[in-house]
Parts: C-alpha cells; sequence; structure tokens
C-alpha cells in the first residue's frame, strides 16, 4: 500500500490523491468530506508526502504519506520502535526529516526559508514527560508564549489562561509551580500551555506513557473534550480504549512505514495486515 | 634596642603590639594593605564582569554549535582560545598580555590586569555555562521550540535561568578562585594587596604580621561571598520548591 502511495505522490502534487480519500473511510466524516470533494479549493491541514528519516543505519520513517483533515482526531498505535513518536515529531520538525514533505496550512515547512517558529506557533505539542518549565509557575507557563510570541497583554493572556485552567479544573493551582503537583496535573497544565497559543492542531506524543494509572483518566478525560470541541488532534498513544473510542481514523505504523489506517472498528476489529494482528493481539487481552 | 628590651620585659602580648604598631601604624603603613585592597577588588571585579560576559557569549556559541551543529567557524575559534588560556599559567598570560601586548600601546596595569584575569577567566566560566546549558533536560528546549520561540528565545526563557541556578556555586567558585589569583598581580608593578603586604615587610623586616593580615584579608572577602552565594542559592531554589 505504501508503494504505490509513493508513486502516487512523488508524480503529482496538484492532483487530489483519490488514494488518500480511499483510505479515509468516508462514513466516519461525512458532512466534511462532502465538502472536500465539493470543493478542489479545500486541501487537508497536514499534507505528509514520503517522509522518509534516516539515524546513520537506522531507517526511522519509510515514506510516510498521510492527510490529516481538519477536525480529525487521527490516533497512532503500533509497536515500540516503529517510527510512530518519529513521525509525530516530524510534524512540528523537532525531529528533522531527511527528505519528503509536510504540507501545514499550504506551506511546505520543510523548504528553505520557511519560518518554522510561526508554524510551530500553530501546532500545539504534549509530551510524555510533560516538559513544564520548572522554575515558573503554572500561570507564567501557559502565558508566556502568548505573551511573547503573540503580543498578547498579561491580562489579555491571563484571562485566557483563567478560561482554560477552568475547563482542566486547575485554575485554583495557578500560582503553584510544577513540582507541586501531580503527573496527572501537570500533564494537563501542559495541554492549557499548547491550548494557550490558539493552535489549529495538537499533537500528543505519549501523553499519559509516564502517568500512574489512577491518573491516566483524567488528562484522556481532557483529550476527549477537546476532540469533542473539534480540535484537530494527532496523538500518539498506546491507550486502545481512547483510540477505539475517540479517535475518526487509527493508523498502525510499524518498521517506520503506515501499514494500515481505518476507523477504529475496522483496524480493531478486522486488522488487514499480519503485524497489526499480532499487535492487536498483544495489546488487547 | 629599645623595642628588644621591651619585648623582653612585657612578655608576648607587649611584644604583639609592638609589632602591631611597626607594622601597621608607623608611616601610615596599613595604608598599603588598604590600597592594595582597593586595587585588588578593582582587578576582580572589572575582570568578573568581562569573564561572565565572554564566558557566556563562548559558552552560547559552543552550546548552540553541540546542539545545532552551527557556528562551526566559531565554534573552532572558542575551542583554540579555551585550549590556550586553559593550558597556561595566568602569570604568563599577564606577563604576556603586559609586556608584548598592552604595555607598549601604554595603557594603565591596572586595565591591563583586569582584561588578563578577565580573559582567563571568562575560559573558565564559558566551560561551567556550557556544563550548566548541557545539564538542563533537551525535553525543556523542545517544549520551548514547540511553542514556537526561536533558539535563542528558548535560552534566553526557558534554559538559561534553569542552568543559572544549577551552575551558581561553580560560578562562585570561579570568583573566589578569580580574586585569589590576582595576588599575582604584582608581577606588573601593581600594588595589589598581596604586593601590599610585601611592601611592608620589606620595610619592617617582619614578615609574619603581614602576610598573616593579607591571608586573614582575603579569607574573610572569601567567606562574605560563599555566604552571600548561600544566601541567593537558597532563594532561588525557594522560588522553585
Amino acid at each position: 500500500m505504501s508503494t504505490d502511495l509513493k508513486k502516487e505522490r512523488s508524480s503529482a502534487k496538484p492532483t487530489k490523491d483519490e488514494n488518500v480519500r480511499q483510505q479515509k473511510s468516508p462514513e466516519m466524516k461525512p458532512a466534511e468530506h462532502i465538502s472536500i470533494e465539493g470543493s478542489e479549493m479545500t486541501e487537508s491541514l497536514i499534507m505528509v508526502r514520503n517522509l522518509e528519516k534516516h539515524y546513520g543505519e537506522l531507517h526511522a520513517l519509510d515514506g510516510v504519506s498521510i492527510d490529516i483533515e481538519k477536525g480529525e482526531v487521527a490516533v497512532v498505535i503500533g509497536p515500540s520502535g516503529s517510527g510512530k513518536s518519529t513521525f509525530l515529531r516530524s510534524l512540528n520538525l523537532l525531529e528533522m526529516p531527511t527528505s519528503g514533505e509536510i504540507i501545514f496550512e499550504g506551506v511546505n515547512m520543510l523548504d528553505k526559508g520557511v519560518n518554522i517558529n510561526t508554524h510551530r506557533q500553530k501546532m500545539g505539542m504534549v509530551f510524555q514527560h510533560f516538559n513544564l518549565f520548572p522554575h515558573m509557575t503554572i500561570m507564567k507557563n501557559v502565558t508566556i508564549a502568548p505573551i511573547k510570541l503573540l503580543g498578547k497583554t498579561k491580562e489579555e493572556a491571563e484571562a485566557k489562561a483563567h478560561e482554560l485552567l477552568k475547563r482542566v479544573g486547575l485554575d485554583d493551582r495557578a500560582d503553584a509551580y510544577p513540582s507541586q503537583l501531580s503527573g496527572g496535573q501537570k500533564q494537563r497544565i501542559a495541554i492549557v500551555r499548547a491550548l494557550c497559543m490558539e493552535p489549529d492542531v495538537m499533537l500528543f506524543d505519549e501523553p499519559t506513557s509516564a502517568l500512574d494509572p489512577e491518573m491516566v483518566g483524567e488528562v484522556l478525560e481532557v483529550m476527549k473534550a477537546l476532540a469533542k470541541d473539534g480540535m484537530t488532534m494527532v496523538v500518539v498513544t498506546h491507550e486502545m480504549g481512547f483510540a477505539r473510542e475517540v479517535a475518526d481514523r487509527v493508523v498502525f505504523m510499524a518498521d517506520g512505514k503506515i501499514l494500515e489506517t481505518g476507523t477504529p472498528g475496522e483496524i480493531f476489529t478486522a486488522p488487514k495486515t499480519e503485524k497489526a494482528k499480532q499487535f492487536l493481539a498483544s495489546v488487547l487481552k | 634596642m629599645t623595642l628588644f628590651f621591651a619585648a623582653e620585659d612585657s612578655g608576648f602580648f607587649e611584644d604583639l603590639r609592638e609589632r602591631f604598631i611597626n607594622n601597621f601604624i608607623t608611616g601610615d603603613r596599613w595604608k598599603y594593605l588598604a590600597n592594595g585592597l582597593g586595587v585588588t577588588m578593582k582587578i576582580t571585579l572589572g575582570a568578573v564582569i568581562i569573564g561572565v560576559i565572554l564566558g557566556f557569549l563562548v559558552a552560547a556559541v559552543r552550546a548552540t554549535h553541540d546542539k545545532t551543529g552551527k557556528l562551526r567557524f566559531l565554534n573552532a575559534v572558542a575551542k583554540i582560545y579555551l585550549t590556550v588560556i586553559r593550558g597556561t599559567p595566568v602569570v604568563v598570560q599577564l606577563l604576556i598580555t603586559y609586556f608584548v601586548i598592552l604595555a607598549p600601546m601604554g595603557v594603565d596595569e591596572i586595565i591591563v590586569a583586569i582584561f588578563a584575569f578577565g580573559i582567563n577567566s571568562g575560559a573558565y566560566v564559558a566551560e561551567i555555562v556550557r556544563a550548566g546549558i548541557m545539564s538542563v533536560d533537551n525535553g525543556q528546549f523542545e517544549a520551548g521550540r514547540s511553542l514556537g520561540f526561536n533558539y535563542a528565545q528558548t535560552m534566553w526563557y526557558v534554559i538559561l535561568p534553569q542552568a543559572f541556578k544549577n551552575i551558581l556555586p561553580a560560578l562562585c567558585n570561579e570568583f573566589i578562585v578569580l580574586l585569589k589569583e590576582t595576588s599575582v598581580s604584582g608581577y606588573i608593578a601593581l600594588q595589589d594587596l598581596t604586593k601590599g603586604g610585601y611592601i611592608i615587610v620589606g620595610r619592617t623586616f617582619d614578615a609574619f604580621m603581614p602576610l598573616i593580615s593579607v591571608a586573614i584579608i582575603y579569607l574573610v572577602i572569601v567567606m562574605i561571598l560563599t555566604k552571600l552565594v548561600a544566601l541567593l542559592e537558597r532563594r532561588l531554589r525557594n522560588s522553585e520548591h
């Protein structure tokens, strides 16, 4: 599958890829799908083409191509070492791909002369290990970027922050430091920090993997609410329950390739590839 | 002669008093120490400022190179600087700066010393700061960049404040070393604290009291500095919990 994708892509970018559209299950987002069909102007929010990443000998990404539509929740699953984190981190160029294209809002971010920083402002990222700034209060953590980068006043940024902090139930901890919070609270703050930049897409890199089991739920709840609000999300996770419940599309990766994509129903009940069958058998016991 | 007999008569403490008067009061000899201390402080302060600026610049170049692979030429220059400065004695550097480079241009000795010690200290500060930058978890760097901060902004808002706290003890230690190293300023005819004490020895032929006094003055300054840094460290720690 990935090989014929490659052929298609490299030849012609302007022609919308029927291939990708077929992969996407049409029934999952009828309204959105029709609108795309209707006007050829509408582009996917993120179009990834033939992404390659080599770490010396290791071929971490091997011709990855995928479209992320606006409002879509794409959940990337796969065995460890399959390249799913590398793929996600390539989307905002925390990993620099060796070759390929990442077209975000119409701009190929890998073109020379593109200011990656302004694009990153539109892509919120949540990390496995939270990476809150330990020397700042929660309020400072979530407002420093909008104040310094979006030119918001302190009042504007803090009003927005309070609104978002209330939504994750942590408004009372605004003056605390990260080290005073539990893991689940830290991750909710990390989500708020990314949201304060009013991004067009949120990238989640195994957001619950470093959490104690009893704290996973509170973070997933926040993510579900976010998905319900129509946020475009790309989520790398081992939480199969979340994938099944929230994902519009599940992307199965192995050996640096996307082997299968489909609705949760398709992937979880009728995986096509042997690798996916094995993986799902091992995680869905 | 009278002095000798006086000491014989009234014992140890009277002797000490006499020597104290002879070394410090007679001819206002204490002024050698006071003025010398002034010179030492001037050199140290000036050198600290140059050392910190130079050190941070060099560390920025080195860390940027380590993290991104850019600035290859500047990094090579920085490496040569570090190797030469750390590989040669500070006295030799001071002498070269004075006799070879600056004295022919008629530059004031204190300025020469400030430059020589500043450039010397910069090399040590640079490696301390670089280690501090590298000690901050890379996730912090990624978090800053993912929000849209550029490299310099991420350094300034996210990395350096955390690095600074980590390196404060080492940085303070470097300044203490610097303060003590300025005691070789006498080599270029500067009358710093050490030289001041030595001049008194030359006048009174009494080595004990002037030199012990010089040692005590250094010690007291170092202890005050250490105390101040401990206070500062505690403050920084409290701000983070």
